[in-house]
Formats: C-alpha cells, structure tokens, sequence
C-alpha cells in the first residue's frame, strides 16, 4: 500500500493548513520521529498541525483518495511507539487544537479539542470547583492520546479511567466523513457502543477532533498517606485489607526505597522519608475534615495491624509538593538512572499484585537485570522496567526478550492483561496476540476493516503484520 | 542540645477574605495549618537534635485552636510544646508579639534554658519577617537570618551559613542563639500517625502560659495596649489587571507578542 508521498500532495496539505503548520522532509524535527520510550523510530514524511475537524476530514479524504498513511499524534508522551508514524505518511499533530471549548455546569460535562493538556484540564475544571478524576502521571500528555489509549492513572481504584469519562467523542473516519458518538446522556444503550470502540484504539480506527468529558464536584478534602514498611512483600501483602476495607482510598501506589532515590537525583529534591525499604502512597477523598480523618484513621490502623513501620500525613499544599512531584517523576528518574529502559505495563487482578512483583524480584536475579517498579497497586496496573545497565547490544536484546516472554506469560498466568494504561502501539503486539490468541485477533481485525478498509489510519499498530 | 522552634497557626488557604467593612478577616471555616516556613525550622531543629542530643520543644501563641499545630510539630517529632494564650494578648503587633513569646521563653528557661531558639523566616500570613530578630533582641541573644544550614564546632559553638543575596555567609555563634531558617532548605519530615497515636493517651503534652506566669505583669506592654503599631484599615491587595512590558527590537517584539499570545491560546 506504501505511497510515496509527492510535490502534489505536499501542495494539498499547504492548501489546507498553510505553509506555517505544515513541515516535510527535513523541516521534520526529530522529536516527531519517535514517542517516549519505545525506540520505534521513522521519519514522517509530512508533519501538520491541524486546528479543526474540517481540516482533518478535508485531510483525511484526501489520504483516502491517495493511500497515504496517517499517523495520530498529540504530545508524543506515548511509551509503546503509537503515535510514529511507522510507515511514513502524514503525521497528524493534533497538540494545536488545545481549546476547551466548553462548561456545562448543569450536566457536569466539558468539551475540549484534543489537544487540551491534562494538566491544563485539570486546572480549569478545578478552578471551577469541578473534578476530572483520569490521572495518568503524564500531565503534559493531550486528552486526545488519553482517550485513544484508554489512560488509567493513580486515582482509578475508585474513580476508575479514562473510558468511564467520555460521554462524547467526534471523530473523522479514515474516509474524512465526521461522526458523533455519544452524547451528554448518563446513560446509552443504542446500539453497539461505537464511543467505547473509539476508546483505546489508538489512532487505528478515526481521528478524535472533540470529546465531551464527565466531571464530578470536586472532592472538598483530599489527605494522602505515605506508609513505610519493613519489605515490599510486607507493603504489598497489606493492599488488599486497604481495598476491601470501607475506607475507599482514591489511589494506592508502592513505591521502593531505591525508586524515591532515583527520582531524588533526579528532582535534585529530598524525599521527606527514605528511612525504609518500602512504601505504598495511599489517597483519600471526603467530603470534609472529619470524614477525611476517620478514613484516614482507618487505613492507618488497617496498615499498623499489617506490619506497617508507621504511616505519616500528607495533609497540607506543602507536604503533597514534597511527595507526589517525586511520584510523577518515576519514570523519568528510573530512565536517567540507566543507559537504556524498556517497559512492561501489565495489569494484574489485584489480589496477585503482590505475586507478580515477587516474581519480578526472582525473574531480575535470574536474569542478572535490574528490574525496578513502581505503581498502581490497588488496581493491580504495574509498571516494570528493565534496565539495561550498560550490556552489550546483542546481551541486552537477548535478556529483554527473556524478561518481557517471561513476564506477559506470568501475568496471564495470573489472569492480567498486556498493558492496564500504556496501550499496545507497535511494541507490545506480539503479546497482545500471544495472550488474546486468534479469534479475538480476527474479531478485531474485522473492526479494524470495518472502519479502515484501506488500512491508512495509524498502520502497523495493535495488529502484527506479516508480510 | 536544648531547641526551642517558634511556630504559627495561619490560614490554609491563600485566599482569606477581608470584611470590607469592618478589615476583619474572615475565618469562617477557613481551615488553618502550620506556617509553612516554620516547617523548615522544624526539619532543621529536629536534624540537629537527632545529631547532637537533647530535647526539642515548640512555642506559639494564639487562642487555644492553636494548640493543633503544637500537637503536629509534636506528631513531627518535638518532645513538648508551650501555648501563649491569653485574652489580655489580642491585637499585639509585631513589637509587643515579639515582647509576648520573649517574656513567655524568659519565664520558661528560668525552669529549663534554650541552647537554641530557631524561627522561620516569615509567615505566609503577616509576612513581617521581624519577630524573629525582635525575639533576639529582648532576649539579648545574637542572632542570624536566612539561615541555610547549622552545626557545631568542637568547641560547641554554633556555626551556620546565611544566604545574603547572592552571598553565601558563614558565621560562628556562641550559644545560646537564635536564628530564622531560611524556606527550601530541607524536606520537612511528615507527621507520624504512631506518634498521634501515643500522644493521644497523655495529656500533658502542651504547657499553656498567660501573663500571669510572666516576670513582667504590666499588661499595658502587652496586647494592643503594647503596641505602637496602629492599624487603621486592614484590605486585600488590590487585584491588579497584570501586564507584561516587552523589550527589544521590532522583530525580537513581534516574535515575544506572538509566543505570549500562543502560549494563551489566542492564536
């Protein structure tokens, strides 16, 4: 199918968005070559900024016309190779489109385009004393990349992700026609859920242009414990008393003492306690004080009762800044710690949290690899990452395969999926294969025709291809 | 060594309110913690006890709700805490507060002296920075601020540096001394759970003091009758429309112009 693209449809793109939002050849900048982490790696051939649906529609006809591939993009925050365009193309960077067009207090709802910032999100919904629960680590990533991958975040034990907050979506199909799904209605039993399948399906089905979002009223009081153990064993085996206990934590992370000292170098930043081997970072929502207090009271004691050294409050502005900016900056700390780093994002059930990281512990001294990670156990999403650590090409391929066969094996063993947050992209693909096996594949494949039939949007993702 | 950290109940929130009519603030439910620097102070005095022994105590003064912050440095770490609370106190500026924990710590150390009062640097609420330095004063203590760092010499004096601009300054002190801890120089420790916990089963955690336990009993020198500070009107900081002065060439101007308007999303 492969195009070269030509002057021609050089000269179309310039007509739809101008020779200022429009980049070729060696114009490109390398940033748009590659996301986050996963080292897949290509050039575009075209790089737009789009500002509108009808310029994506009026691009997206013409990609179909001409079997030109199209390749979705917002900040590039991806870890799994997504949003490269893998097969030249056009790269269709959606970070232009940051309005937020509107509030609707009345049915609790914003519209943004998608390439509105988490963070930029959070803070004007806050601002209006409105609360958008989805909390990946990522803030700088565009709501439009956390839809198409689904993004959990730290707050979905008891918020849940991404996909339980989208009422609406517009989308440009792969022909350039634009369709709504969904709407500002709580509930929706019309038919398959074509909202649903937009969700996660990273690019390879349409181009999202606008989202409408559910918000909540803004918790009034939000009290975090950081709660140090003696092992992680210890830390990890004291999850599942937190979450069926009625306390509701909002989010339960673990993190080890040698994560917070990456990510202390990292920040250049001390860490109010690094005095033990482990922690879990725990979050409590109330609707005011006293509330907050007998549910904090509660999980501290639940935690003492279950071998925690202690469990200390985090309950001022100044206390959160001394702790969570340490916990967004895991990744990137763990990344600056070695010479190179690959990532599992498995989910697990939550009752074998504790299992699998055990069985990391074990896999990282057979392997002679280090193997840090850190996350989300209460909902059973964990992020592994293995370090390569000065080994030589050949050692440090051999040794990543080992791992990563190794650990999606040990997580469907234990009834988890390939990846709780991060998506499948171009890395994970074989995994999602290995573990979904054939008639899901082609289940998907059939959606994938339905919607793509030419198979231009987002090429080479989510499926394995072989020649 | 025997710490004393002077601390104080503020406003949680930056956004207090003042009564336009009255220049009351309002605190109705407005929720109150630890002023911020004073946690610094705390980091520092509590390191510096883990290093060289001794006890560390909190001091402040306030109505008796200020009792929560004592009890949270004490869930930090310190050992006991003093509340300076009595109504004959009200309305004292930055002088006669000053001559209140003075006198309060003179009548204290008569039982039990201070190697070492630390201060913070301000609070987020009056934002003086002057009771520290006056507290040095009436105690006829030398003193440093912006203080960054502490330690004693093998003679057991004390030597800190201070951040003078963009000067680094390191000055040795005979103890006993006061200093005000500079902001951001260390993680302040979390309070501990296993500590509330603890505390809860003894009451006999907080000394409260009045005038009556002073050596000076006039209470004109306390309190508004103490102070030669008239306030006349208290208001909130006029809500200025901020603007930005750009510099420089026509070019170097039209391109700061655009980034501006780009990063606020006009264009």
């Amino acid at each position: 199918m492969k195009h070269n693209m030509n002057q021609a449809d050089f000269a179309f793109l310039e007509s739809v968005v101008g020779a200022d939002r429009l980049f070729v050849g060696e114009a490109i900048s390398e940033d748009y070559y590659h996301d986050e982490l996963s080292g897949t790696e290509n050039a575009p051939e075209a790089l737009v900024f789009v500002l509108s649906t009808e310029e994506v529609s009026r691009i997206m006809r013409y990609a179909y016309d001409h079997d030109i591939p199209v390749t979705t993009r917002g900040s590039g925050t991806g870890l799994v190779g997504a949003a490269v365009a893998v097969q030249g193309g056009i790269l269709l960077c959606t970070s232009k489109m940051n309005h937020i067009l509107e509030l609707d207090p009345e049915n609790l709802t914003v519209t943004v385009e998608p390439g509105v910032l988490l963070m930029e999100l959070a803070e004007y919904v806050e601002s209006q004393h409105l609360f958008y629960p989805p909390d990946p680590g990522e803030k700088s990533a565009t709501i439009g990349g956390n839809i198409a991958t689904n993004a959990g975040g730290m707050r979905a034990v008891r918020y849940g992700v991404t996909r339980d907050y989208v009422r609406a979506l517009t989308v440009v199909l792969a022909s350039g026609e634009v369709i709504e799904l969904g709407g500002k209605v709580v509930k929706n039993s019309s038919g398959y859920s074509l909202l649903h399948l937009m969700i996660g399906s990273e690019g390879t089905l349409g181009v999202i242009t606008r989202a409408v979002l559910k918000l909540l009223p803004k918790p009034q009081v939000s009290v975090s414990l950081l709660v140090p153990f003696e092992s992680m064993d210890a830390a990890l085996d004291c999850v599942a008393p937190i979450v069926q206990s009625a306390a509701n934590p909002t989010a339960i992370e673990y993190m080890s003492k040698d994560v917070i000292g990456f990510a202390e170098e990292y920040l250049g930043k001390k860490f109010p306690d690094t005095a033990h081997p482990a922690y879990l970072l725990l979050t409590l929502d109330a609707a005011d004080e006293q509330e907050a207090e007998r549910a904090y009271s509660q999980v501290a004691d639940l935690c003492l009762a279950h071998g925690a050294i202690d469990a200390y409050f985090i309950d001022t502005e100044e206390r959160k800044q001394s702790v969570w900016p340490a916990r967004s900056a895991f990744l990137e700390a763990i990344k600056a710690s070695t010479d190179e780093m690959d990532e599992c994002d498995v989910v697990v059930p939550r009752g074998s949290v504790a299992q699998f990281i055990k069985f990391t512990h074990a896999l990282a001294a057979e392997l002679s690899l280090r193997i840090p990670s850190f996350g989300h156990a209460g909902d059973g999403n964990l992020h592994v990452y293995i370090c390569r650590d000065g080994l030589s090409e050949r050692a440090w391929r051999e040794k990543l395969a080992a791992a990563f066969d190794r650990m999606y094996e040990e997580a469907a063993r234990l009834g988890g999926q390939v990846s709780g947050e991060h998506g499948i992209g171009y890395a994970k693909r074989l995994y999602l294969e290995r573990q979904l096996g054939q008639t899901q594949m082609r289940l998907m494949q059939g959606i994938k025709e339905a919607f793509d039939p030419k198979g231009i949007l987002n090429p080479d993702k989510v499926f394995l291809v072989r020649e | 060594m025997n710490i004393l950290v002077c601390i104080k109940q503020v406003p949680s929130s930056s956004n207090v309110k003042v009564d336009p009519e009255t220049g009351v603030l309002i605190r109705d439910g407005a929720q109150s913690k630890m002023n911020p620097y004073d946690l610094y102070a705390l980091e520092m005095g509590l390191s510096l006890r883990e290093r060289y022994g001794g006890s560390l105590q909190v001091i402040t003064m306030g109505p008796d709700s200020a009792k929560a912050v004592l009890m949270e440095a004490i869930y930090m770490g310190a050992d006991h805490g003093y509340l300076i609370s009595d109504r004959r106190f009200a309305g004292a500026d930055v002088l006669a507060t000053s001559y209140t924990i003075a006198s309060a710590i003179a009548a204290i150390a008569t039982q039990a002296p201070f190697d070492l009062i630390l201060c913070g640097k301000q609070t987020t609420d009056g934002d003086t920075a002057q009771v520290g330095a006056e507290l040095a004063e009436f105690l006829h203590l030398p003193h440093y601020a912006n203080v960054q760092s502490a330690e004693l010499t093998k003679e057991g004096a004390l030597r800190c540096t201070c951040l003078l601009g963009r000067e680094l300054l390191t000055a040795r002190l005979t103890l006993p001394a006061l200093l005000c801890a500079d902001g951001e120089i260390n993680t302040p420790r979390l309070p501990s759970y296993r500590r509330r916990q603890a505390a809860r089963k003894r009451e006999d955690w907080i000394t409260v003091l009045s005038l009556n336990d002073f050596a000076d009993q006039d209470s004109t020198h306390y309190g508004l009758n103490g102070s030669p500070t008239q306030v006349e009107k208290i208001f909130p900081p006029e809500k200025k429309a901020g603007h930005v002065r750009l510099t420089g060439s026509g070019q170097e101007l039209g391109e700061q112009l655009y980034t501006l308007l780009q990063e606020k999303k006009f264009i």
